[in-house]
């Protein structure tokens, strides 16, 4: 899946978790990335993550090694 | 199983309407009756058994008493009170039969045929005509009243007794493609007039003239029921006690002997029908008048677009082709099944076992669509199964589940009538739920008030003898801000009920969510900027709801179809239990579902992370239930959903589909990057009623059954689960279900795996009771006896649950949830600088598969871009004028109608023809939480064109080519 969709949709996710209140929005993001996306979609964003660094929310870098 | 017997209750006519109240006991004909109070004489006569004579009474009507023929006699009062217009009393005695009043009524019964023509036998509600009836009951022998020579007129006569054109006589009209209105046999009784204004709500018929004028007209002078306002419910032909408003079907069929009971398959109100036979042949479907979703009342679609059941262009015979390039050859259902689990089994040998998924239909039924992810989890062994529900209301799943704890509806359809504030917002209830919006309306006329959110003026905005209280035109794409300024109003302002809160929802979390909410930034003067919404008009809104008592919400597409649409679902689930909206009648939040079951298919367990009964893949307790039914081990990851299929499918990892009864070439946004989806897979098997869109890319093609040809269950918008029954066999071959099983069946067979052994969809629904909590006690015999039910229907809710969260949320407390406001990345600029937004018209049906195979295309041939006469103007465009509509996605070309309904930036369209295909306009932009896709905001150009775009043209050139089918060989 070409990373632009990929990495969108995650810092979509995570556009909504840092809103929310508390400290655990990595966790947040990642347990949202675990229950809806499969395997594959997480490991291809983890791959991806490595190449486009730079386009990654802070929020998604930090919920990828929970992922 | 029962399938051809009406199972439960009778459908008599009872005269009036029923009324509630204390009881009140009298006696008629020296029987005892008690009755609520307010029920009049005739209802309770019927209530005895007694039917009193009647004409212009029914029971769906409020009495009006003008026929006379109700007449009885009560003890102690003056004459011959009319039954239909005279309330019981305590003590009451009456009389329904006499000297007396039997001599009345063949009075009146005479007159009346005195200017009706005696054509009984060659008339076509022959056997099916209450003046035929009651010229039987009352015993008519003979009508004196004869024309005398030299000119007396009637209004039947085409020509009067001198043979001189009679100007009193009107030809038939039958400019509606499915009724007549024939006033040659017209009483005036104003049945008609009176289901148009209190069922239908529509006011398009009235009575013209006065005395011996008196006729029944549609719209103003001169215009015929096509060229008025009526929108062809059928509610006047249901009233219609003769054969002056008739339907065509019956002209041309006669009149049925025998009716089947089932439920509709459009959209998500789930209307109960009977449908009307000879033999096999469906003559009409009729509104049950106990079908508990619609209560007697029908749309066109339901009551008379199902034509398409038996249109030419249905596929009957399983076809197969090694490439798309390929015309498709007919083949015995062995050899299609065969070639189709060889070649799904092919694949997940080369390309694994995640390669292959399926996409259940909301179409379907319950049984069927478990079955279809029955298909993925226990034949593929995967969890790749989506449905469109996808595309619709994936975010009500999500939003309502993380605040309340389930995703469904809260209220039943009944719970309107006692609603005093009506929030609709991203619905238009006329066109896509009309039976709905008829039982709407009808509240609304009797004074609750209705606030819009929508950026266009919908119908409801102002329509006969309703005005909304408040529309707040928003900006598309600003959803979370109007709703989130409408609870910030509510929290600042106190207007919160701190008891419900306190007792229902955690009231730290709420601390929380008020200290975000009360944040300047979410006030109507800051956000209107950004919205369009007019500040002290949102203030006002939000007043209304808070206080004017019972407050209920009702949504639709226009709320779950953004990037933030999820986030809207949780603001509208805020407001609710801020207010104390939630858990009686008369409140709630209510999603109005798009398809017929829609619900059902999430209910199912359709979605990839998710087993029947909402639950997540993950847990181990929930997959063991499953794994022991079923014998095999069950991913405990999520699967695949719609847009990662295809995603997946043009980066090749993805590369077989079985799509039960959904278009998603046509259904789904940005239709080229579906379409190269498509492409990219090696066996896509569509099943379905017509070569759709989709099937330009399948491989195999399964020829699928009407909701007139199985048996099977729908569950509606309000969580009812309705039976579908069987009132013909099907026309190619077999049900759904049984289709779903023999290719299950052929892979496993292959697989030396145990074969699935359904006889009868009963079964099935045995097997969703035994797994999933909240259809527990629900089965077939139980659906005979009461009809349909509510789920959930477990111990704890023997009899179902009209109403959700009543002692408490499903989750526990309700939780509160910050939503801020975050723009879509989908912005106008210059190269797009108006924003798009896509709806439904009530005549066609989502993709329009179904009703453009019906005379529905009368209505809407196709489809057209609204646009603001401001921004027509700017681009030299006229009405009616060839538009070229682009997004950064694609092109396409319609033509333009231009209306001030939408806002100065904003332009609309419907998706119901391939030819337009509004598609290739949206984006691949979605909701954040599910990936439902923004339909309803993209930046767009309208600019003057001369026809059909190149891309139209050679896609109409490419699904030509695709559709063509090899002669069968000798």
């Amino acid at each position: 899946m070409s990373h632009d969709k990929l990495i969108r949709m995650a810092n979509q996710i995570a556009s909504f978790f840092k809103t929310q209140p508390g400290r655990d929005q990595a966790e947040r993001v990642a347990a949202h990335l675990k229950d809806f996306w499969g395997p594959e979609m997480r490991a291809a964003l983890k791959d991806q993550a490595k190449s486009h660094e730079a386009e990654l929310d802070d929020l998604v870098r930090r919920a990828l090694p929970l992922i | 199983m029962k399938d051809f017997i009406i199972p439960w209750g009778d459908d008599r006519d009872m005269g009036t309407p029923a009324k509630q109240g204390a009881a009140v006991s009298l006696m008629i004909d020296g029987f005892e009756v008690t009755v609520p109070e307010g029920t009049s004489v005739m209802r309770a006569a019927a209530i005895a058994g007694i039917a009193v004579p009647k004409l212009c009474a029914s029971d769906n009507l409020e009495a009006f008493g003008s026929c006379r023929l109700c007449v009885v006699e009560i003890e102690g009062r003056r004459g011959t009170p009319a039954s239909c217009t005279t309330p019981v009393a305590a003590g009451m005695v009456v009389k329904t039969q006499s000297e007396q009043v039997k001599r009345i009524r063949k009075g009146v019964m005479e007159l009346y045929i005195s200017d009706h023509p005696l054509d009984c036998l060659t008339c076509s509600a022959n056997g099916d005509c209450e003046l035929q009836d009651m010229a039987g009951v009352v015993g008519l022998r003979d009508q004196r009243f004869e024309a005398p020579e030299g000119g007396m007129r009637t209004h039947f006569a085409a020509r009067d007794t001198s043979g001189i054109a009679n100007p009193e006589w009107i030809a038939k009209d039958d400019s509606n493609p499915y009724f007549t209105y024939d006033p040659a046999k017209c009483i005036v009784c104003n049945r008609c007039v009176r289901a148009c204004e209190e069922v239908q709500g529509t006011f398009a018929l009235t009575i013209e003239g006065r005395g011996f004028e008196s006729r029944v007209s549609a719209g103003g002078v001169g215009d015929d029921f096509m060229a008025s306002d009526c929108v062809s419910c059928g509610a006047c032909v249901q009233a219609c006690p003769t054969a002056t408003l008739q339907e065509k079907s019956v002209i041309a069929l006669g009149t049925p002997t025998r009716s089947v009971i089932t439920t509709c398959a459009y959209c998500g109100v789930g209307c109960s029908f009977k449908a009307e036979l000879n033999g096999d042949e469906l003559v009409r479907m009729t509104p049950y008048k106990h079908g508990a979703a619609n209560r007697g009342h029908s749309c066109v679609k339901g009551r008379f677009a199902y034509g398409y059941a038996t249109h030419s262009d249905r596929i009957l015979k399983p076809m197969i082709r090694e490439t798309i390039d390929q015309p498709w050859r007919e083949v015995s259902w062995e050899e299609a099944l065969g070639f189709a689990s060889a070649k799904m089994r092919g694949i997940q040998a080369k390309y694994g076992r995640k390669s292959v998924g399926v996409i259940t239909s909301s179409r379907c039924t319950n049984e069927e669509t478990y079955l279809v992810q029955k298909l993925t989890r226990a034949v593929f062994l995967n969890n790749n199964t989506d449905t469109c529900a996808r595309v619709c209301h994936s975010p009500t799943g999500y939003g309502l589940g993380q605040t309340f704890g389930t995703s469904a509806g809260t209220q039943n359809f009944d719970s309107v009538a006692e609603a005093d504030v009506v929030v609709v917002i991203g619905a238009n209830p006329t066109d896509g739920h009309p039976v709905f919006a008829s039982r709407l309306k009808k509240r609304l006329r009797a004074g609750a008030k209705l606030i819009v959110i929508d950026p266009r003026r919908i119908d409801l905005v102002k329509t006969p003898h309703i005005e909304a209280a408040h529309h707040l035109a928003l900006r598309p794409g600003t959803n979370v801000a109007v709703v989130t300024a409408l609870a910030h109003v509510i929290v600042t302002e106190g207007l919160f009920d701190e008891g419900f809160i306190r007792t229902r929802c955690d009231w730290d979390e709420f601390q929380e969510y008020v200290e975000f909410i009360s944040d300047v930034r979410h006030s109507p003067e800051m956000t209107e900027i950004l919205t369009g919404v007019a500040a002290e008009e949102l203030r006002a809104a939000a007043r209304l709801y808070a206080k004017g008592g019972n407050g209920a919400i009702y949504y639709g597409l226009g709320v779950t179809e953004h990037s933030q649409g999820s986030t809207t679902v949780m603001a509208i689930a805020n407001l609710a239990m801020m207010t104390g909206n939630i858990g009686r009648e008369g409140v709630g939040v209510n999603p109005l579902r798009g398809q017929n079951n829609v619900q059902g298919s999430c209910d199912m367990g359709s979605f990839p992370h998710e087993l029947p009964g909402y639950r997540h893949v993950k847990g181990a307790e929930v997959r063991a239930i499953f794994e022991g039914a079923w014998g095999v081990t069950i991913d405990p990851e999520p699967g695949l959903r719609i847009p990662n299929m295809l995603d997946a499918a043009v980066s090749g990892q993805f590369k077989g589909l079985y799509c039960q009864g959904e278009d998603i070439l046509q259904s789904d946004p940005d239709t080229r990057h579906v379409a190269a989806g498509l492409a990219a897979m090696e066996c896509v098997i569509v099943h379905d009623l017509f070569l759709n869109e989709t099937a330009n890319y399948a491989h195999v093609f399964l020829p699928g059954s009407t909701f007139l040809e199985k048996d099977g269950t729908f569950t509606n918008a309000e969580r009812r689960i309705n039976r579908v029954r069987k009132v013909m066999a099907p026309r190619n071959g077999y049900a759904d279900w049984e289709i779903t099983q023999m290719l299950a069946n052929a892979m496993l067979e292959a697989e030396g795996r145990p074969l699935w052994h359904y006889t009868h969809p009963s079964q099935i629904m045995e097997e969703i009771a035994a797994t999933t909590p909240g259809f527990a006690n629900v089965d077939y015999a139980m659906l005979e006896e009461k009809g349909s039910v509510q789920w959930p229907c477990n111990d704890a809710n023997p009899e179902g649950s009209p109403i959700m969260h009543v002692d408490g949320f499903v989750r526990g407390k309700g939780r509160f949830i910050v939503t801020e406001y975050i723009a879509t990345e989908e912005r106008t600029g210059p190269r797009f600088p108006l924003l798009l937004t896509t709806g439904r018209i009530l005549s066609q049906y989502n993709v329009g598969a179904q009703t453009r195979r019906t005379e529905n295309t009368i209505w809407h041939s196709e489809d057209v871009l609204e646009i603001h006469p401001h921004d027509a103007e700017v681009r030299g465009v006229k009405e009616g004028d060839w538009v070229k509509l682009g997004s950064r996605s694609g092109e396409t070309s319609l033509r333009a109608h231009l209306t001030d309904r939408v806002s100065p930036g904003v332009v609309y369209t419907t998706f119901h023809h391939p030819t337009t295909q509004a598609n290739v306009i949206t984006t691949d932009f979605s909701d954040w939480a599910t990936n439902c896709p923004e339909y309803k905001v993209t930046a767009v150009q309208v600019g003057l064109s001369n026809g059909p775009t190149d891309w139209q043209e050679s896609y109409e050139e490419q699904a030509r080519l695709s559709r063509r089918i090899l002669p069968a060989a000798e």
